[in-house]
Order: structure tokens, then sequence, then C-alpha cells
């Protein structure tokens, strides 16, 4: 044990962390890098349909393309910045001093990492998946993909579905078990409950394309034939599995986009979150009907009339505890003293964005109308709208919003203004236009279309929104160096906050809390602030203590020493040859770990 | 560390993690036991199911895998009334109770093979081995996971009682046990329906 006195530094202090604040900034760090790759491959696509009959890329390119950017943003992106703000705050949040388990968060972390460069791991030999995100059988096939790309996509999900499967066991006993004194599950801030509803969904879901991607697998390494027809396979088999995964998924994505909004705009209108009660059970509802919709991505397959009919009632069904989110959120804002900083904006555009994609989401619950839109860029709009405008959104917000907290450090306003214009703009230039492109008729993923097709203009305009957009990401970049060396100086309590984590100082100590809180009421830090009336309160002394009296757990090196063995191990699909000895190699290094982790003194 | 704090709940960090991980295991199989129910009558080539079951060997390997399960409970008990060698002749119990259930499978893919099955035969053979072989996996682990208490408790002694680690495998061995019973009843009774 490690007493929590002696602040480490340096890169070895890195690799072996088990501090879920280093743990989360790490996240962060990694996202955005892969926020930069996979922001790239959307501007190579719209540069390639910038005009008609365009040859900047070839098709092959533009496919993978497709699929890398979908499978990037997803896994790689959206996710690991929504673990970033999971494993930071969760913590902070209820009131502890680290999660459950410190030693499997950083394993999660690590196992994440190296899963992500294995699934890129294409673009250094020219085999970059380009199946769809979706990975549609039998497209992965070893008949219609013979090279690796499938087995880079295929193993690289896999691997980033273990840490994503870890760290929702984790949260999910972090939350439920590590609740400060006084912090029963109803006085739990918004974004704690939408990250334990995550978590649930995460647990429940993942398994499922973890045996289909293991299927893949087997039918092109072991001879098998689940998704190939004429071994008596079945294709469909693998969308009802993708799917079944794929919808819970969404929300997945936008559960924790959601939490961030419900703090950032209580915080900036200075009200407490409007129908808190209400915005749980939402949050649970959501989650429920999230794993009985997974059918409507497949209408066009021909279900049957009843499972066409159920998959579209229960469809509609989900709009309702989303509509009653959406009404609560204005209901909080209304009559409030809102505060316009970056990170409100980027909050309350949320709530306009998402609302939109919602709208046009409903749309397709309609069975006839979506056999219309199917593979249009109506579809690409809606998900962007839900997804984009929606979760990164949030994202950002969050961002500007911790970022203090994080750094003890501002992000500058007025460049912050200025990518949020550009992302706002850039945005929906870039994405309403899709849906005029939908109707009109305009596949998805093609890679290029023709003079005559009418489809030139809104083209250029999304290919114009986009290069707007990549323009407030540059600004993203600069504001965040700038202002990580120039930022002005951040109190503790930053924004005159609600939640436990403004309690202490900017950056937190090691060990969190030196006392640890005790709460009576949601909002507890406010009602010391200020009175029932809004009056300001003279906040209670702080408590004395000793920190070389808080134990934390050591370092160690085990977590990262089994997420390479757990990837070696998955890579012996990729070499020809010694394969098999590569992948035993792998499973060694994990034994081996897994005892040297058991006896480790934690 | 996790293990000596006190929860909110009231259950141990370790003890709560294995239930989740359980719920998520049940996911795990049940899409297993989708893909070998979409998949068990659509073998084109090779023997099938109802032809080369031997539904007295497995019942035989099924009580096996039951009465270690009863052997995991009686360590726990004995565990928590430190009564060191009772507990760890059970923990033995339990070990072996695994690895001759790991023998039955071994034995039965290799008669399966034998009788012109294969992992790539048809795709009754897929899902079938996918399956079992997913299940016998976690009782590998299992066994490899139960061994590793046993020799930590003839290293330490009387010094160990750890009743929350054997209580953690014990959840695990007990769900794969179910896992089995289940199995058990879909692949091999569904055949006499």
């Amino acid at each position: 044990m490690s007493s929590a006195n002696s602040q480490q530094t340096g890169l070895w202090s890195w690799i072996t962390t088990v501090d879920h604040k280093k743990i989360g900034i790490m996240y962060a760090l990694a996202a955005f890098f892969f926020l930069v790759v996979g922001g790239a491959e959307a501007i190579l696509m719209r540069t390639q349909l910038l005009v008609p009959n365009n040859d900047f890329i070839t098709a092959r390119t533009f496919n993978s393309m497709v699929t890398m950017h979908g499978t990037t943003m997803i896994f790689l992106v959206v996710m690991p910045l929504s673990a970033a703000f999971f494993n930071y705050l969760t913590p902070l949040m209820i009131g502890a001093r680290d999660v459950a388990f410190p030693r499997l968060n950083a394993l999660s972390f690590w196992i994440f990492l190296f899963g992500g460069i294995l699934l890129n791991f294409g673009f250094f030999i020219d085999q970059v998946p380009r199946g769809g995100w979706f990975g549609y059988a039998n497209l992965t096939s070893l008949q219609y993909t013979p090279d690796l790309s499938v087995d880079f996509w295929a193993m690289g999900l896999q691997v980033v579905g273990l840490a994503s499967l870890i760290a929702s066991v984790n949260f999910f006993v972090t939350i439920l078990n590590m609740r400060c004194k006084g912090m029963t599950l109803l006085k739990m801030p918004m974004f704690m409950w939408t990250n334990l509803v995550t978590q649930v969904l995460l647990m429940l879901s993942l398994p499922v394309i973890t045996i289909a991607l293991l299927m893949v697998t087997f039918d092109r390494h072991f001879g098998t034939g689940f998704f190939i027809p004429g071994e008596g396979g079945s294709v469909i088999l693998w969308q009802h599995l993708f799917w079944v995964f794929g919808h819970p998924e969404v929300y997945i994505l936008i559960l924790p986009a959601m939490g961030i909004v419900s703090e950032i705009l209580t915080t900036f209108s200075k009200k407490p979150l409007f129908g808190y009660s209400v915005m749980v059970y939402s949050s649970c509802a959501i989650g429920f009907l999230g794993f009985a919709v997974w059918a409507h991505h497949m209408f066009t397959t021909g279900l049957g009339p009843w499972a066409t009919t159920f998959f579209s009632a229960a469809t509609m069904l989900i709009a309702v505890p989303t509509g009653v989110k959406i009404f609560n959120w204005i209901s909080t804002v209304w009559g409030g003293r809102i505060r316009f900083t970056t990170a409100n904006l980027f909050a309350l555009s949320f709530v306009a964005m998402f609302t939109f994609g919602g709208l046009s989401g409903i749309m397709h619950s309609s069975a006839p109308i979506d056999s219309q839109h199917q593979d249009t860029y109506f579809v690409v709009a809606h998900f962007h709208y839900v997804l984009y405008g929606g979760a990164v959104m949030a994202l950002f917000g969050g961002i500007y919003y911790w970022f203090p907290k994080v750094t003890g450090r501002f992000m500058d306003e007025t460049m912050g203004k200025i990518q949020f214009w550009l992302y706002m703009i850039g945005f929906n230039v870039t994405f309403f236009p899709m849906h005029f492109l939908g109707v009109q008729g305009m596949p998805r993923r093609n890679y290029t279309y023709a003079v005559d097709q009418g489809w030139d203009l809104w083209n250029w305009v999304a290919s114009v929104g986009a290069y707007a957009t990549a323009v407030g990401g540059i600004v993203f970049a600069i504001n965040f160096f700038w202002s990580l060396k120039k930022g002005a100086k951040a109190e503790g309590d930053a924004w005159n906050g609600r939640t436990l984590e403004w309690t202490i100082p900017s950056p937190p100590h090691e060990y969190n809390f030196g006392i640890e809180p005790t709460v009576t009421r949601t909002d507890d830090f406010w009602y010391q602030k200020y009175s029932e009336d809004g009056k300001k309160l003279q906040p209670p002394k702080p408590e004395k203590y000793d920190p070389n009296d808080i134990h934390l757990p050591g370092p160690s090196y085990w977590p990262i020493i089994l997420a390479a063995g757990i990837t070696v191990a998955a890579s012996g699909f990729f070499v020809q040859g010694i394969g098999l000895y590569v992948s035993l190699l792998g499973i060694a290094v994990v034994v081996v770990s897994v005892y040297g982790w058991s006896f480790e003194e934690a | 560390m996790s293990a000596h704090m006190e929860t909110v709940t009231g259950v141990d960090n370790r003890k709560f993690a294995m239930w989740s991980l359980i719920a998520s295991e049940c996911f795990l199989f049940g899409t297993l036991i989708v893909n070998y129910f979409v998949k068990r009558n659509r073998g084109l080539e090779g023997p099938t199911g109802p032809e080369i079951f031997d539904i007295n060997l497995t019942t035989l390997s099924t009580f096996d895998l039951l009465m270690s399960s009863v052997a995991m409970v009686l360590a726990l008990h004995y565990c928590r009334t430190k009564e060191l060698r009772k507990m760890q002749a059970w923990l033995g119990v339990v070990v072996l109770g695994g690895a001759i259930f790991l023998g039955f499978q071994w034995y039965e893919f290799n008669h399966f093979v034998n009788l012109g099955l294969k992992l790539d035969t048809s795709v009754f053979g897929s899902a079938f081995y996918m399956l079992t072989g997913c299940h016998g996996l976690h009782v590998a682990v299992g066994v490899l996971w139960i061994t590793s208490i046993l020799i930590t408790s003839l290293r330490k002694g009387e010094a160990w009682f750890n009743d929350t680690v054997i209580e953690v495998a014990g959840l695990y061995w007990h769900f794969v046990d179910v896992v089995w019973i289940i199995l058990f009843t879909v692949v091999y009774l569904f055949v006499y329906i």
C-alpha cells in the first residue's frame, strides 16, 4: 500500500497506475486520438463526395473509410470518452476514494487501448476492414473477404468488448456498493443513474456480440458455416445477433450523454433537475425497452406481420420515456438564471439536436416508411443527429464543464464559443441536407454518384459543413493545449456546482476526499451553500484530517501485462503458420499474470 | 482494499461482481443456445443428434457434475466451521468431479468425431461443439480456480479460512452446473420431444 502523500509522476506511474482519475484522463486522451483518426476518415469521404464522379479515393478505400469511421467513432471515441467521464467522476460523485476494483479498472483501459490498435492494424498492411461497421454476413465470409481485414475487425471488437465488459461489472458494483453515507439510490446525481443503466446494458448486450464475432471467426478459421447459407447457415441470424447487441449499444452511447447534460443544465440554470425521479424511471425504461426494439433495423428482411408490428410498436413506445426526458430538461432550464457558458451551449444544443434525431427516429419506427428509408442518406442523417448532434455535443459540453475540475484551469470561453458555433453550424450544414438526399434516393456507402442524379448541390453543401466542423476541431485542440498552460485558475467549486465533486479542490487529491462525505438529500452541496429560498448560507468549516492516515491501493504492472497477453492471444489469428503458437504464448502470459495479480499485495 | 471494506449493500464487492458476471454469462449461453436451436435440424451432412447422443453416458456425467456442486456446498460449510481437513477434502472432491466431467466430455467428443461428426461437418455439429465446448471451457476454468484455492489452503493451513473466496468460486461453480442442467435438457432431452 502506498501512503496518500507519495505523489508519483513519470511515465511508469501512468503505466502502473490504478487511480481512477489518471485512468479517466488516459481514456480521454486515447479517445481524442481516435477522434482525429475517425474525423480524418469522415473528411476523406466527404471530399470524395464533394463533386459527382470524383476519383479522390478508390471505391475500396471508400468502403474502408465508411467501415472504420463508424467502428472508430462508436467503439473508440464515444464509448471511451463516456468511460473517461465514468472513471473520473463516478467515485467523486458518489463520495468514494476509488472504484470497487482499481486494478481491474486499469486492466479495462489497457485492453481497450490494445484492442483499438488491433482494430486499426489493417492500415499498416493495407487490409483495412471494409464490410460496414455492422459487418453483415456473408460479406465477412472467407469467400467474399479472403484477406485479413475481417479478422482485424472481429478480433479488435472482441478485445475492445472485453474491456467494456470488465469495466461494466466494475462500475455496476462501484455505484451500488461504494456510495457515501446518506446517498441512497434516489439521492444520486442524475449522471450516476444513467451511468448505472449503461453498465447494465453493457453487461447484458456485450456477450451476444462476443458469441456472434466468435462465430464469424470460427467460420473463417475453423471451417464452420454458421453464416454461410450453402452449408445450412443463416445470414439473417447475424443481423439478429448483431442488433440484439447493436440496439442497446445505441443507448449505451446516448445515456451517458443524457446524464452529462442533466448535470450541466442544472448547474447553469441554478435550479434542481425537474422531475428527478421521473428522469430516473425514464432512464430505466429506456434501458429495458432498448432490448425489445432490435428488429426495427431489420424490417426489410421480411420478419412477417406479427414481428414487424411488435417491433414497430415497441419502437414507438421507447419515444415516450425519451420525450419525457426532453420535456424535463426544458422545464429544468425554464425560469432558471441561465449562464450561457460554452458547456451550457453544448448541453442546450444536445437537447435540440437530439429532438431532431429522435423525430426522424420515430419516422423509422413505421415499417412501411422505414422500407423507403432503408440504406439511404435519410438514415445517415438520423443517426448522426442522435449520436453526433446528441452524444458528441454532450460529451464536448462535459469536457468544458469538468476541465477545470481535472486540470485546475478553465478552458478559454471565447475559443470555446467559436468551436461551439463552428460545430453547431457545420454539423447542421452537413447532416440536414442528408435528409433531402435520402428522400431523393441517394443510397448510403456509395463511393460516387453521377452528374444527372440531382444530388450535386446537397452533397457539396454537406462536404463544406464537414470542413467547418474540422476547423472547429482544430480550434478545440488549440484551446485544449492553451488552457492547460494558460487557462484561468479554477477553484474547487469552479461553476457554483451542486454535486460532490465540487466540494474538493481542483485538481483533486489522489485520495479524493480527506473525510468521507455524508449527504442528506439530492444536490446536498447546493443546500449547504444556499437555503431553500435562495439565501446564501455560511458554509461549514472543513474538518481537519491527516493525509498520511489515508491508504490507497498500490500501483501494479499486472494489468498492462495481462492486457498484452490477451492482445497477443487474439493476434494469433492474423499470423500465418505459427498463429497457434502466438495465441498459446498469449494465453500463457494471461495465466502467469492472473496468478501474479492474485498473489500481489494490493 | 475492497476485501475488507464495508459496502452499502452489505454484500462483498467480489461476490457482487460475480453475480453481475453471472447475469452477463446468462446472455452468453442464451445466445449459444439460440444458435443451437436455429442450427440443430439444419445439418446437411454427417450424423444428426438423435443418431449419436448416448443418454446413459450423459446422464452419468450430469450426475457427476451435480454431485461436485454438493461437494462445493460442503466445502464452504466446513470453511465456515473452520474444519480444515474436511474443507480440503471436499474441495478435492469438487476438483475431482469437475475433472471427471471433463473426461466424459473428452470421451464424448472423440466418440462423435469417430462417428463422423467434426466441428466443420455440418452446422449442427458446429453449433453443438461450440455450445458444449464453451461450457466445457467454463468447467475447466472452474477446476483450475478451485485447484488453486485448494493449493493455497494446503500451503497456508489453519491461517487461511477465506470463506468469501470459496463462496465466490462456489457461486461460479453452481452457475456452471445450472447451465449444464439447461444444456442437458435442451440438447440431450429435447431429442425425445
